[in-house]
């Protein structure tokens, strides 16, 4: 039988998977050096593309109408997220929302957790569980760092971290 | 009524004369009475042919205009369907064919009556359009689902000429957008419009004309509007229209304040006939609970634009007691469905869409939980569209126990060839018990890991099985033969990526006379297969479509329905035609 894509290699426990390494390194390529912008360095993680490159070869599967399918994509702004722990990884849509506050309790309720109060001195204290996020650059930032239109348009996918991972994050620049 | 001549002599005038023969004959709608009924005698079949009104063509190429015109000259409301089902997914070419137009130009001087035009996967230009409009001067109402080859030049034309519109609905099709001009070409004193679907144009309208010509068509019944549509605009619009029955509404996604909040719930408390809702693209649960007001005579409901979230679902659901069918996007999650299993007694439809078909690392995002939760509260289920990355026979097995009386019962695992995930088993027990505990079954869509085992269960159990689909399944040619052999009401037949063969495709030649059509795509099926074919069965159209650097002999994409006007002329250069004529 042609076509199919081992099921197996669906669970991608990779992505979940935390990586050590020094900030910089991993994915992100050609960007070594000091930054001078506001950023946390954070450890990358890897994800695996190639079962999605591979379904979404198979022409004409699933069988969803492409006026269905170009309606999903068009306006949203959709964003995976993702956290430690957890199995499974949800999509939100960001336009959705209209600050910080709501993106929060969103997520709260998602993946049943309680973010803490944020700070920008020291991020998000007392919670065990973080919400960051990877940007255009390919930097892992602490959500509410930027400003909320800034995160909407730069805001790649998020992930909540477990919080004894993040301490190291509350140094700032 | 006994229609049969105490005396011998036909020529008694115990015949009926034809015009009460018409008047009567008239009161029957259903084509399948109206057929049976033309085979009694030639009487009966000239009465029919005189006083039938409709006609449903499943298959343009079926038949020709000709013929159609000639039996049924006074005919008022034509349904068309042209391409193979599985051009929605872009199987078959672009110029693959099934255009309109050679039917409109029979029609304008055959049917001249004609008020009504239902099309389906057809071709349809903006010289079509325009041919239409200006040469049935009756004509009313127009819906086009799935259709390509027209620009919004071509609706400019329909409403400019046609004077008496009742009905236009433009669902879902490949239009090429060119402006919203085209809704200022209705005149300003017209005013006969009953229903007006553009929810599909990305073009904005202009928002007066829209609001005028609404408050202008008191008898207008339904209203979809198109994503840009604001809520302002639709707050207006409902106060003005509020006896729409059907609403389409437009993007929901605005921030308002609390007084336009206010506003819209009120207006929304004024269409006290709403029973069908949709559109809400991008819809923010703050927006969503304005329109809880409407919905208490609600019977369907299709949320599948927007990635409502179960809190969202569970919120709204308990508003729409009277709901008996619903769409919506997996986004609203088992728990999501677990509300509907708690609040809608009365469902009998639900449709689960996935909101990302191809990212893979949306695990779980409903389950075999969900169905069955749904099925656990929802007794009266008989349609089921469903969309997942993971089942069991189980679960399954369940579902069908609750709820036996399914006609519609399409399952899509997405991951092709995917096993029961907890006891890594083929999938065959799952669609065994489906077809084993649901009688009344018409139409079945298999996926997931299946061997030939599932198609032994259709053929014995299936016995009512009209439409069946098939992906990625099957382990030899034995699988087709058994649903050839023992389907005996089997209609539509459309197979992808199936190991199925020239025996395969041959077991059939006793059933596709009275099938309407059957499709194979990468299967291994061969041109000498497909020439057979034709040859044994002079009556029906095989078609081959050859993909690019694929080998000579191979038949990769396969189309063979039954006709009565031969083969067509119409074929581009990549459609081989085999004919046994």
């Amino acid at each position: 039988m042609e076509g199919g894509v081992a099921y197996e290699q669906g669970l991608n426990l990779k992505a979940t998977e935390l990586t050590l390494g020094l900030p910089g390194t991993g994915e992100t390529e050609g960007q070594g050096g000091v930054r001078n912008n506001n950023k946390r360095p954070m450890p990358t993680s890897e994800t695996n593309e190639e079962e999605s490159q591979a379904l979404a070869q198979i022409v004409g599967w699933p069988p969803i109408r492409s006026y269905r399918k170009n309606s999903l994509q068009e306006n949203g702004m959709y964003v995976k997220v993702s956290m430690d722990g957890a199995p499974y990884l949800r999509k939100i849509d960001l336009k959705v929302y209209r600050g910080y506050p709501e993106l929060l309790k969103a997520l709260e309720a998602m993946f049943k957790f309680a973010a803490g109060v944020y700070s920008e001195r020291e991020g998000y204290k007392g919670s065990e569980y973080v919400p960051t996020y990877e940007d255009k650059d390919g930097d892992w930032m602490l959500v509410g760092d930027v400003p909320w239109d800034m995160f909407m348009s730069s805001c790649k996918r998020l992930r909540i971290m477990k919080g004894s991972e993040a301490r190291g994050l509350g140094c700032g620049v | 009524m006994d229609l049969s001549p105490k005396q011998s002599s036909p020529s008694e005038s115990t015949r009926f004369p034809d015009e009460v023969l018409e008047r009567v004959l008239a009161l029957l709608t259903s084509p399948k009475d109206r057929n049976a009924v033309s085979l009694v005698c030639k009487d009966w079949y000239t009465a029919d042919s005189w006083s039938r009104r409709h006609v449903f063509i499943g298959n343009c190429y079926s038949v020709s205009p000709e013929i159609v015109a000639r039996r049924f000259p006074r005919i008022r409301s034509v349904t068309l369907k042209g391409k193979p089902r599985f051009s929605d997914f872009n199987l078959v070419p672009d110029n693959w064919g099934a255009d309109v137009h050679s039917w409109l130009l029979v029609f304008a001087s055959g049917c001249p009556f004609l008020e009504e035009l239902r099309l389906k996967r057809m071709r349809v230009t903006d010289e079509s359009l325009e041919f239409l409009a200006l040469n049935f001067p009756n004509f009313r109402a127009l819906s086009l689902l799935s259709c390509d080859g027209f620009s919004t030049s071509g609706l400019a034309t329909v409403a400019t000429h046609c004077k008496n519109l009742t009905e236009l609905d433009i669902q879902e099709n490949g239009i090429e957008d060119l402006s919203g001009d085209w809704l200022s070409c209705f005149p300003e004193n017209f005013n006969t419009l009953e229903v007006l679907n553009f929810s599909n144009l990305i073009t904005d309208v202009n928002p007066g004309v829209l609001e005028r010509l609404v408050s202008r068509c008191r008898s207008l019944k339904v209203l979809k509007l198109n994503r840009t549509s604001s809520l302002d605009r639709l707050q207006r619009l409902l106060v003005s229209a509020p006896q729409l029955t059907e609403l389409g509404a437009g993007s929901f996604s605005e921030e308002l304040t609390l007084q336009q909040h206010a506003e819209l719930k009120y207006a929304f408390g004024l269409c006290k006939n709403l029973s069908v809702l949709s559109g809400f693209w991008d819809a923010s649960a703050l927006n969503l609970s304005a329109v809880y007001p409407a919905c208490s005579r609600l019977s369907f409901l299709n949320m599948s634009y927007t990635a409502l979230q179960s809190p969202e679902l569970a919120s709204l659901l308990p508003h729409c007691p009277c709901l008996r069918r619903l769409w919506v996007l997996d986004s609203v999650g088992d728990k999501g469905l677990e509300a509907v299993g708690a609040n809608c007694p009365s469902l009998e439809e639900i449709r689960v869409f996935p909101t990302d078909p191809f990212d893979e690392d949306m695990l779980h995002t409903v389950t075999e939980s969900g169905i069955v939760a749904v099925s656990q509260g929802c007794p009266k289920l008989h349609y089921i569209l469903y969309f997942c990355r993971q089942m069991t026979n189980a679960a399954v097995a369940t579902v069908v126990r609750n709820c036996p009386d399914f006609t519609h019962f399409r399952l899509c695992i997405m991951n092709p060839g995917q096993p029961d995930h907890t006891t890594n088993q083929p999938m065959d027990e799952a669609f065994g018990a489906v077809v084993k505990a649901c009688k009344k079954l018409k139409r079945l869509s298999i996926s997931g890991l299946l061997t030939d085992l599932t198609f032994k269960y259709i053929g014995e159990y299936a016995k009512n099985l009209e439409a069946l689909s098939v992906a990625f399944a099957g382990s030899s040619d034995l699988g087709m033969q058994y649903v050839m052999e023992g389907c005996s009401k089997l209609k539509k037949l459309e197979i992808r990526d199936c190991p199925f063969g020239n025996v395969a495709l041959l077991s059939g030649l006793e059933r596709y006379e009275s099938m309407r059509s059957l499709w194979m795509s990468a299967c291994n099926v061969t041109i000498d297969g497909c020439r057979s074919l034709a040859r044994e069965m002079p009556r029906l159209n095989v078609e081959v479509m050859k993909e690019e650097g694929s080998d000579d002999c191979k038949a990769d994409k396969v189309y063979v329905y039954r006709t009565v006007a031969g083969p067509r002329r119409d074929a581009p250069p990549s459609v081989l035609t085999f004919s046994g004529l």
